[in-house]
């Protein structure tokens, strides 16, 4: 009797479920180009390389399975893997929320100057994300020899004696990594801001003067963040996903690799097992780690922004 | 209701914005100096790109790196400069009005509608923005092989097409900028879905229509395209260009000739969009 409930009762669920998805027919009208499209070319490679991650692969051979070998190398055997996660680790720490809130403020400020020179004023903001390989000046700048912008500049005043090779001193290269990556955060998380601080109705803003809203701070607390709650998500997910995906700052200004392993991020420790050693497998494996730490982190965040503004 | 007047607002005190000017200049020249620096250092000449101590500032401003970036580019190979340019121009073109026209019809519906395996999907389109690109590159190259898309224009304009970061701003924007009521009014009128997103949905979030433009004429302006593509001449403009600057040191003009030419387009383009984003608040009033 039951079990005949039971099966009563999934078969007018699967009906509920059928009817539900025939009165969105147009639903998936909408949806099927994008899709089609996303899902031959951004999750099955994904999912192909999260399998990769379980064998041995070469890139000449076929990968052979060998289970969680990899996983149990990355985690017990490998010291500069350690190294990897705890400089990914303190630039997302640092650069992810410092560039979260600096593409916010900016945003706002930006929002606050007078319309005829605010287009003028997001471009100089944006300008190091949109000149594209520009940040290499940086290795300009900071050149070990007195060729370097900072060293010459700051011999010529007398604050040092001698040149310091910022870029190959395990000291230096770190703090150097971090600047330069908080210089390029303010990109996608940035312009989202901008152009939704463009859309909150005016007549939010009217109320909130009859209400009784003073300054620009109150302002800001109880009407443009609440408006700002979906573009706030999306900044997030973008700093996460840039914070700990650094690595190009990092191989162009420090070298690959760097001294001492001393600017190793996780996905430089992936570039050079699948790029240079052809280890595909384990190279897989890295990303998979890095994929499911960034996963929880942003899990945590997304829930940390709904109670915004309540 | 009566409009603000676009002058003085009423909660805005003159002493904050002074402030506010005060820290957007000073940080400003901080954000500003690539694109000050990338100017200056295409129109030196070659003795001031190696002086010492550097300056910032062009003196004897020239335009020989321009001729002789050209110069070096027609006499590469066979294959001309405009070769280069219209591949490059019609990919940036046809895979951004894809992709705004693609992720805007997908964010629309997952934005305004629960269905089966809505939620789902959403989630996954997030998820895959962390995926770090390096080693999806063999699985995405077979997937290319098998379809026989290689050495063709669609192995970089289709996956332009289905780009997560556009889906998910537009499906985020659309959630708090369109009121639900105005889709319903529409629909009681006599509306069909492909109407109601047409003439109602799209132009209202022209702001995030521009943004995308602007992520996507980036990406694919400054592709070179040769991860899919192995002739010569269905290479991209950076190709070209990344030659010319592999040439050694005494190209250090021309090559910074090239960097300041590549931005030409998706400064020109970041400029219109962002002049019309900030109109359009001017302009656009949602009343429920």
């Amino acid at each position: 009797m039951s079990y005949a409930n039971w099966k009563a009762g999934k078969k007018r669920q699967a009906h509920f479920l059928w009817k539900d998805i025939k009165d969105h027919k147009t639903c998936y009208f909408f949806l099927a180009p994008y899709a089609v499209i996303f899902s031959l070319f951004f999750i099955a490679p994904v999912i192909v390389s999260i399998c990769y991650s379980f064998t041995y692969f070469n890139v000449l051979q076929p990968p052979r399975f060998i289970g969680l070998t990899n996983y149990i190398n990355l985690i017990l055997a490998d010291d500069i893997f350690l190294t990897a996660v705890k400089n990914t680790f303190l630039i997302a720490a640092i650069t992810g929320p410092v560039g979260y809130i600096m593409a916010f403020i900016f945003a706002w400020l930006i929002h606050e100057l007078p319309r005829s020179i605010r287009a003028i004023a997001v471009l100089v903001f944006y300008a190091p994300t949109i000149s594209g390989q520009v940040y290499l000046i940086w290795s300009i700048i900071f050149s070990g020899d007195s060729y370097g912008y900072f060293n010459a500049y700051m011999v010529e005043f007398g604050i040092m004696d001698n040149p310091v090779l910022w870029l190959t001193d395990p000291r230096y290269m770190m703090i150097i990594v971090i600047v330069v990556q908080l210089w390029l955060s303010l990109g996608a998380g940035f312009l989202s801001f901008i152009a939704g601080l463009n859309t909150i109705p005016a007549d939010q803003y009217e109320a909130g003067y009859v209400d009784g809203i003073r300054n620009r701070w109150q302002e800001l607390w109880y009407i443009t963040l609440p408006n700002m709650k979906s573009m706030l998500m999306f900044g997030a997910v973008m700093a996460i996903s840039q914070s700990f995906n650094t690595a190009d700052v990092s191989m162009n200004l420090c070298g690959f690799p760097s001294t001492d392993y001393a600017a190793h991020t996780v996905v430089t420790h992936l570039i050079d097992y699948g790029q240079q050693r052809f280890e595909m497998g384990y190279a897989s494996a890295i990303a998979t780690v890095l994929f499911a730490v960034m996963y929880l982190c942003n899990k945590f965040i997304q829930k940390a922004l709904m109670r915004l503004g309540t | 209701m009566k409009k603000i007047k676009a002058g003085r607002q009423p909660n805005r005190s003159r002493a904050g914005d002074v402030g506010v000017a005060i820290v957007l200049m000073i940080f400003g020249a901080f954000f500003a100096f690539p694109l000050v620096y990338a100017i200056n250092a295409a129109f030196k000449p070659l003795n001031e790109l190696f002086i010492y101590p550097p300056k910032l500032f062009v003196r004897n401003p020239t335009t020989d790196n321009f001729s002789d970036l050209f110069l070096l580019l027609n006499k590469q190979g066979v294959i001309t400069f405009t070769r280069y340019m219209f591949n490059s121009l019609f990919v940036t073109t046809v895979g951004t009005a894809g992709h705004i026209l693609i992720a805007s019809m997908a964010a629309y519906v997952l934005a305004k509608y629960r269905f089966p395996g809505s939620r789902t999907f959403f989630a996954a389109v997030t998820v895959a923005l962390m995926f770090t690109g390096y080693v999806t590159q063999i699985p995405g190259y077979l997937i290319m092989a098998k379809l026989g898309w290689t050495n063709t224009y669609w192995s970089l304009i289709i996956p332009a097409f289905a780009s997560p970061m556009g889906l998910f701003l537009m499906k985020q924007f659309m959630e708090s900028s369109i009121p639900d009521v105005l889709i319903e009014a529409a629909k009681i009128d006599g509306a069909k879905e492909t109407k109601v997103f047409w003439s109602i949905v799209m132009p209202l979030v022209k702001p995030a229509i521009l943004t995308l433009m602007i992520f996507s004429i980036q990406s694919l302006w400054n592709n070179a395209g040769t991860t899919y593509i192995y002739r010569d001449e269905l290479k991209m403009l950076p190709f070209a260009l990344q030659t010319v600057g592999a040439g050694g040191v005494a190209r250090t003009g021309a090559a910074s000739a090239a960097t300041l030419f590549m931005m030409i387009l998706p400064l020109t383009c970041f400029i219109l969009a962002q002049s019309n984003i900030v109109e359009t608040m001017a302009s656009s009033g949602i009343k429920e």
